[in-house]
């Protein structure tokens, strides 16, 4: 007869086998069984979060910088309901996630019973799936199916949920089964006459350009590699939404920069200009086209994505490819090998204008900002970070507002998995954990929040856990005093109304990084900065930077609310004359 | 503040709206029911009715049957959705005027009244297979099966006859022939 394992064994014997390394969790009274039995698996490490909603963005960052699933475990009630936003925000950017919770024993569940809610229905909406163990010998195949359906597809959160009875309850242990089908749902559904259709646009467009996202990187290193291929051998442009940046090389000639809300003139414009547009693993969200009726006019659309809703929800398109990235371009550039060998030449001289053009909107050079040698200028500060730490292979997270936007406009990314953040949900208090999770899966590598001063405060308690685990991860705060993103809006919208934007009361962050046992540096002018940034680089502990940066600097360009991609405000001199009025001022 | 789907899209064309009948083959799991009508109320999409039963005991798998009114792309994408759903194991759409399609509704009147009144209900049902489940002197309990158009006319109808209280399913489906939908 085989061994028996309870329930909480079986948890931990279904993680090994998924080779899970790390947790991050944090105990209560309905998951003590489970961490009762951590001690006797040592290859899994367990995470002491200090709040349960940074221990679900720390899993995003673990997910989101290896291409593992992160793991969270959490406790019934207040723990399950902390982790929500984490679920909800790796939802949205379909980060895969793994989330056991304790629950209840199955009698009380209903009876209101101390710690108790309806983990499943609170969570049904913000994950793929999630499940109520009800009886202990459905729990091994459960957990390996949550495995699965959290990696593959679209990927996404889904959540186990295990009533502390099921936990101390014995049974036999079932290995994950080899199942490659789930239920039908396969994943590449296109055929050869669609690439064959693709290749045929191709060939004939003078506009190009190439629109990739998050599902370049979810698809793996691979697709990076298979991208750049791709856009070399077409000599295209190519831009990224704010998940996709690092699959395409930021420095790279070919590379128009971000688009969207505050992407680059070039990339929007030529958005707007094009006659192809190839999407590849983006969703046509509403930051990225502005205007729904006015986007993109004259092209033709493809889309290339894992996921069949995400085709024709917001944007009809000409060619829908439904794939994985990685198998999509492998196909077509196998295709654009044997049919067209010399598309790069015979292109070049059709794509010419269309380039010449690219030249005109760059040299409007969008990204600039008046610069200052008194105060810090936000924009200076990434650039100088940038600088200095470029040939580290440094990963990036950040928090959600101003500074997120600089550092995505200014840090150029080279390599796939090394930007972390909220883009779909917009999480303020994302960014510490999330380094927190980065950190723990590459301890040797360098890890950096560029952070808000407001937003790091949602969760700043984490530094405590970056602490304990000696996990030296640098806090960049660029620290302007206020919610820079909505003091920007309410000056642009609201008649310069700030209200209740100034934060009057925050706190010395030297010393709040002092009172954590971690390093406090603060720089003040533009003349120390460099100083200051290799003073934080030389140190091997957490350091929290407190960057004292202009007050009122707002974050250009910007297309403003209710406007298509070629209408954009480009900075301080532009604004007089593009000012947002009627609709635009009532949407978000 | 007009409709829009996007934050920034205050769309002014009129898009025409349907009726459709989506069929969803769904395991018949614990908190099923709550994932297909939440993909409805998340996105604020209307269901005007609703049947679901098991059908397979064996492979336990239940027959959902939801009425909607949307765009052609609403509709296209809540059977996306509804595809993804992992209980999910296939989705038909019918449009409410589809020839090749049955739809069928059941109602129970209860007529409460004199006797001539009473025929008079049940008289009235006559187009609609009607079975007097409970008769007592005062009162006739009718089952009609119909089309819901035609529920709602005889709810209006039965009331000069004394209608007092009426119960009706959601529409059920099924194709005609010897096809069925795969």
């Amino acid at each position: 007869m085989s061994k028996l394992y309870s329930g909480a064994e079986i948890v931990f014997k279904c993680m090994e086998d998924q080779s899970v390394d790390h947790i991050f969790g944090y105990p209560g009274g309905a998951v003590l069984p489970i961490y009762d039995e951590l001690q006797n698996f040592k290859s899994i490490k367990h995470v002491l979060v200090r709040h349960e909603q940074g221990a679900g963005h720390a899993a995003e960052g673990y997910a989101r910088s290896s291409g593992k699933p992160g793991v969270i475990l959490v406790t019934s009630g207040p723990g399950a309901t902390n982790v929500v936003t984490a679920l909800t925000d790796a939802y949205m950017d379909s980060i895969p996630l793994v989330c056991i919770s304790g629950q209840v024993p199955t009698h009380l569940i209903g009876t209101d019973a101390f710690q108790e809610c309806d983990t499943t229905g609170i969570t049904r909406p913000c994950t793929k799936h999630n499940w109520l163990v009800k009886d202990v010998n459905d729990l091994a195949s459960t957990i390996h199916k949550a495995f699965e359906v959290a990696t593959t597809g679209r990927p996404g959160p889904v959540l186990v949920d295990i009533p502390k009875d099921i936990q101390f309850q014995k049974t036999k242990y079932k290995k994950p089964k080899k199942e490659k089908k789930l239920n039908g749902k396969s994943h590449n559904h296109f055929n050869q006459n669609s690439i064959d259709h693709l290749i045929d646009l191709m060939s004939k467009s003078s506009k190009p350009i190439f629109y990739t996202g998050g599902g370049v990187i979810n698809s793996g290193p691979k697709a990076s590699e298979l991208l750049r291929e791709l856009v070399y051998a077409t000599g295209f442009p190519i831009t990224s939404t704010l998940q996709g940046l690092g699959s395409f090389p930021g420095d790279d000639n070919q590379f128009l920069g971000m688009l969207g809300m505050h992407g680059t003139y070039e990339a929007n414009n030529a958005m707007h200009d094009c006659d192809l547009m190839i999407n590849i693993g983006a969703r046509f969200d509403d930051r990225i086209t502005g205007k729904i009726d006015e986007f993109s006019p004259k092209s033709k659309k493809v889309h290339i994505d894992i996921d069949p809703s995400s085709i024709n929800k917001n944007v009809k398109v000409d060619l829908a490819i439904v794939g994985d990235v990685k198998t999509v371009l492998s196909s077509t550039l196998k295709s654009l090998k044997q049919k067209k060998s010399k598309f790069l030449k015979s292109n070049k001289q059709k794509t010419s204008k269309w380039w010449e053009k690219i030249q005109k909107w760059r040299s409007v050079r969008s990204l600039d900002y008046i610069g200052s040698e008194e105060t810090i200028k936000p924009q200076y500060a990434i650039e100088r970070l940038y600088e200095l730490t470029k040939d580290k292979d440094s990963y990036i997270t950040t928090e959600v507002g101003q500074h997120q936007m600089w550092a995505a406009q200014h840090y150029k990314f080279n390599k796939p998995n090394r930007w972390m953040t909220s883009g779909g949900l917009g999480t303020m208090g994302y960014g510490l954990p999330a380094a927190v999770g980065v950190q723990v899966a590459h301890p040797k590598k360098l890890v950096i929040d560029i952070a808000g001063e407001a937003s790091v405060l949602m969760t700043i308690q984490e530094m405590s856990t970056a602490v304990q685990y000696n996990l030296p991860i640098k806090i960049f705060i660029l620290n302007n005093q206020y919610m820079g993103m909505v003091r920007q809006w309410q000056e642009l919208l609201h008649d310069k109304n700030y209200s209740e934007s100034y934060t009057a009361a925050l706190p010395d962050f030297v010393k709040l990084a002092e009172a954590y046992n971690c390093v406090g540096i603060r720089a003040k002018t533009p003349e120390e900065l460099d100083d200051k940034i290799i003073e934080m680089l030389n140190t091997d502990r957490p350091v929290i930077f407190d960057c004292m940066v202009d007050k009122v600097e707002n974050c250009f360009p910007m297309i403003p609310s209710g406007k298509p991609h070629n209408q954009m405000i480009l900075g301080p001199k532009d604004q007089e004359n593009k000012k947002i009025t009627g609709k635009g001022k009532s949407l978000v | 503040m007009p409709n829009s789907k996007s934050a920034y899209s205050f769309s002014n064309k009129k898009e025409k709206f349907d009726t459709h009948i989506i069929v969803v083959w769904v395991d018949n799991e614990a908190g099923v029911l709550a994932r297909v009508v939440g993909l409805f109320s998340g996105r604020g999409y209307n269901i005007e009715s609703l049947a679901v039963a098991q059908v397979d005991e064996k492979l336990k798998i239940s027959r959902i049957t939801i009425v909607t009114t949307g765009t052609p792309q609403v509709v296209n994408q809540i059977k996306l959705q509804l595809r993804k759903l992992v209980p999910v194991h296939k989705v038909a759409d019918f449009k409410r005027e589809d020839k090749a399609v049955i739809f069928k509704e059941m109602a129970l009147f209860k007529i409460v009244g004199p006797n001539n009144k009473l025929e008079g209900a049940l008289k009235a049902c006559k187009k609609y297979n009607p079975v007097l489940l409970d008769k007592t002197k005062k009162s006739n309990v009718i089952q009609i099966t119909a089309l819901r158009r035609e529920i709602d006319k005889m709810s209006k109808d039965l009331k000069k006859f004394g209608l007092v209280s009426v119960s009706r399913t959601g529409a059920v489906a099924m194709t005609r022939g010897a096809d069925i939908f795969k």
